[in-house]
């Protein structure tokens, strides 16, 4: 799909090309991250593949089609572009920002506003309520997503990001990156990534191409690139405590299956069938849901001592935090640790109970990688 | 909508109401014969066509060159040529007005003509310098993200750099009226009329009626085109 042959970018006034002789392929619907320290060339080399930048030397094609040879506007309004910054238009609203490239492409009225709509829902934002505000009234995450909105507005199939969670605190961060990769799901975009968080390049990329000093030094999946580092230097950058690291890879709805926790209980059931449950649980509690299966609370031990009820819905306490499905391990153990349990409660999009996870259940995935 | 009236036609007609009552006054009771004399309706209708004259000649020729000029220096390839300009106009704002008028009489003469070209000159100095400072402001970020988009560079200029620029241009334009007002009315020492006209008459009979007439209507004008200008720029800027 994005293919960089021998590609060289020397800036005027420097000694050392900015990027050397980099040979890189995208695959159809790969996120592919860039990884490396500052000055490593990664965000240079992002740029020249939509002609921010223009390669010294090299060829650069998209589906065979030599860049280098197309009308760079043409190109651009193609591929989606995020920035660190964002660069919101502060003086359009956020739906005339989501507007740029369909309304740079002349599409009909009708149908940029309900791709305007689509967009904002997609992204997790309600089109009725922030439509018509300005960025300025916008929190930095709510910005990011704009941002992310925008860029995928006109359906582009290849999409470049530049540190586009940087900006962002760690808990909005850790959420913009499930909901994209959840997006990303659904739209199988061709994606060039580019972070200096190596946790993060774990956690997003299809494959990984680490860069030092304007060269490619290894180009792998996030697991071999944890089972397999190439030097040394690959090795410090992914540190030491690779298999925790591992824990990014995998997402909780993918053991979720092999844990086999016992059935939540429901609201009305009584006393003694919840003891029973209690007593079968390796967690000596048990996770209460309503009809729905909505995650209503949790029962401990020590809850039915306390207190004298009949059914569940009297002893029923709230539970500290709950995560969802398509986070990941990593995930799991940063609420556990926050939240002082040996537990998590696993949730779906809309709040259904799917299971629980303890940390016995990640020392078991850790060891077993081993 | 009563809001929109009230403040794009009853503020401006009351000001010129204002206007209308002063000349009608003053033309109606001289104190004596000189200031009858001085001040009779064709007299102020010949300044007020004058001064005007002046000012928007002046004013719409400096507005379409010094934004233009001001684009064209806030380029990146005539970025550092910019800044040069940048400084040399601010120095040429530290000149006083009636120096430029005294300068360009030395150079061109006397006239009409002559004095709207100094005033043209002095004007565009303010706007320049704003459209200038408003564009090259622009977050970079901003147009990076506009251009990787696929926006060219003559859309990110119209759709994104001018709009976000248009409040620091438009007070350019603010600052230039104000000035120009101010500088029209000593185009009279160079032939160039204008209620300034008005004044020095009133000088040289020491009748203050007349001193006060044409200063009052100098005033009165410097007033209702920086209103004018602020409701454009009101208009304009909705974030």
């Amino acid at each position: 799909m994005i293919k960089l042959e021998n590609v060289t970018k020397k800036f005027p006034g420097m000694s050392i090309p900015a990027v050397k002789d980099l040979n890189l392929e995208v695959k159809e619907g790969d996120v592919c991250i860039l990884v490396g320290p500052s000055g490593c060339g990664k965000t240079t080399t992002m740029k020249m593949i939509n002609r921010i930048y223009e390669p010294t030397s090299g060829e650069i094609y998209i589906n065979g089609q030599n860049t280098l040879e197309m009308d760079p506007i043409k190109l651009r309004l193609d591929i989606g572009y995020v920035i660190q910054e964002i660069g919101l238009f502060p003086h359009m609203t956020i739906a005339e920002n989501v507007a740029t490239v369909p309304m740079e492409k002349k599409w009909p009225k009708d149908k940029i506003n309900k791709k305007v709509d689509e967009m904002m829902t997609l992204v997790g934002l309600n089109p009725e309520e922030h439509k018509n505000r300005y960025p300025s009234a916008l929190s930095g995450g709510q910005r990011q997503r704009v941002g992310v909105a925008r860029a995928m507005a006109s359906d582009p199939p290849i999409m470049l990001m530049d540190e586009p969670f940087g900006a962002v605190d760690p808990i909005t961060r850790a959420r913009l990156q499930n909901e994209f990769l959840r997006i990303q799901e659904r739209v199988g975009k061709t994606i060039v990534f580019v972070t200096h968080d190596i946790d993060e390049a774990i956690k997003m990329g299809d494959a990984i191409a680490v860069m030092r000093e304007g060269q490619l030094i290894q180009h792998a999946t996030p697991s071999d690139l944890l089972s397999a580092p190439a030097n040394e230097f690959v090795e410090n950058l992914v540190g030491r405590n690779r298999s925790i690291k591992r824990l990014h890879l995998i997402r909780i709805r993918e053991i979720l299956d092999s844990v086999n926790r016992i059935d939540p209980a429901t609201v009305d059931m009584s006393v003694d069938d919840i003891k029973k449950r209690i007593d079968e649980s390796d967690i000596r509690s048990v996770m209460v849901v309503d009809r729905d299966n909505k995650l209503k609370g949790i029962i401990g031990v020590n809850d039915l001592k306390k207190k004298a009820g009949e059914v569940a819905s009297d002893y029923v306490q709230d539970v500290s935090d709950s995560i969802t499905d398509d986070a990941t391990l990593n995930d799991a153990l940063s609420v556990m640790l926050e939240c002082g349990e040996g537990y998590v409660a696993v949730v779906n999009e809309d709040d259904q109970y799917q299971g629980t996870i303890t940390l016995g259940d990640l020392l078991h995935v850790v060891k077993e990688d081993d | 909508m009563l809001r929109k009236l009230w403040k794009w036609v009853i503020i401006p007609l009351l000001l010129i109401v204002i206007g209308v009552v002063i000349v009608v006054y003053a033309v109606n009771n001289p104190t004596d014969s000189l200031v009858a004399r001085a001040l009779t309706y064709s007299n102020i209708f010949k300044a007020l066509r004058e001064h005007l004259g002046l000012m928007l000649v002046s004013m719409f020729g400096a507005i379409i060159v010094g934004v233009l000029a001001g684009i064209l220096l806030s380029r990146p390839k005539l970025y550092y040529i910019g800044r040069g300009v940048e400084n040399v106009v601010n120095v040429g704002q530290t000149i006083p007005s009636l120096a430029i008028l005294a300068l360009f009489f030395t150079i061109l003469g006397l006239g009409f003509r002559v004095a709207v070209f100094a005033l043209f000159l002095y004007s565009i100095l303010p706007i320049l310098r704003n459209t200038f400072a408003g564009l090259t402001s622009v977050d970079a970020s901003i147009i990076e993200s506009a251009r990787g988009m696929g926006l060219s560079p003559r859309r990110v200029l119209t759709r994104i750099e001018l709009p976000i620029a248009y409040p620091i241009i438009i007070a350019g334009i603010r600052t230039a009226v104000v000035i120009n007002v101010g500088a029209a009315t000593l185009a009279t020492f160079i032939g160039g009329g204008g209620f300034g006209d008005l004044i020095v008459t009133g000088l040289a009979v020491r009748r203050d009626m007349v001193i006060f007439t044409g200063a009052g209507l100098a005033a009165l004008t410097a007033i209702i085109l920086d209103y004018v200008v602020g409701q454009v720029e009101e208009h304009l800027v909705r974030w």
